[in-house]
């Protein structure tokens, strides 16, 4: 059973409009309320760096409940700038947009699944899964 | 969006009862420090029982908004702070150290007596 839906980024109230309809698909999909803020803060982490970097973009949910997982996975994707150095933003405390640098590592701490892909000028997408314990 | 600022003696109160946007944030920011300065007010209370996500930005915000306060001659205590939220700020990596808290509204009041008033 698959179900997708979307949250387009293009004004800073759709960062709040992201992570509330990722909490909701999180409480669906039985996580505990623990998992809902962590689930919650990822998207919110994730929808600021489209919002700051690349001006626009979306994050897609996407439930997955299969023989082997069930779970949320997550898709931020943009047509931003992309990431130069993908090991310099997983570092702890870096930022460029003078933030508390928590973003991406903070993301991945928070998540069970991260990876990222990103091209120079192309543009950015994080994928991120969560599996219900 | 604003969020309220109650006065109570020489203390202000704030119940956050919102999710927080970026923009409610720091309107909220702007908004406590001037009502810090129009009320001459020596103690505030945050209340968070009522925010069930705390992400980066609204952390560096909250912890911004202490330092700010201390500068101006307030003292701030965050309270009721939920077990998900304390969890997901370690994860995230930001510890809040210098910031005062307490469990509830009545111990954030306690606290702020007991350092003022000592």
């Amino acid at each position: 059973m698959e179900s997708k839906s979307c949250v387009h980024i293009r004004q800073e109230w759709d960062i709040v409009g992201a992570r509330q309809l990722g909490r909701e698909r999180a409480k669906e999909i039985g996580f505990g309320t623990v998992d809902q803020a962590r689930i919650a803060t990822a998207i919110s982490e994730l929808a600021r760096n489209i919002y700051l970097y690349a001006g626009t973009g979306k994050i897609c949910f996407t439930i997955i409940d299969d023989l082997e997982h069930k779970g949320l996975q997550i898709i931020a994707k943009d047509d931003g700038p992309g990431i130069r150095d993908i090991s310099q933003v997983m570092e702890d405390g870096y930022s460029t947009s003078g933030g508390l640098g928590a973003g991406l590592p903070g993301v991945k701490r928070l998540m069970d699944y991260f990876d990222v892909i990103s091209e120079v000028n192309k543009g950015t997408e994080i994928r991120t899964a969560k599996w219900v314990r | 969006m604003r969020i309220p600022i109650l006065k109570l003696h020489h203390y202000l109160l704030i119940s956050i009862q919102i999710d927080l946007d970026d923009k409610t944030a720091i309107q909220f920011q702007e908004d406590l420090l001037n009502k810090i300065h129009k009320e001459g007010a020596t103690g505030v209370v945050i209340d968070l029982t009522s925010v069930d996500i705390i992400d980066s930005f609204i952390a560096k915000v909250l912890g911004d908004v202490v330092t700010m306060s201390d500068l101006m001659g307030a003292r701030v205590v965050l309270t009721g702070i939920q077990p998900a939220v304390a969890m997901t700020l370690i994860d995230l990596g930001i510890h809040l150290q210098d910031v005062p808290t307490a469990l509830d509204l009545e111990q954030g009041l306690i606290k702020l007596r007991q350092e003022l008033e000592d």
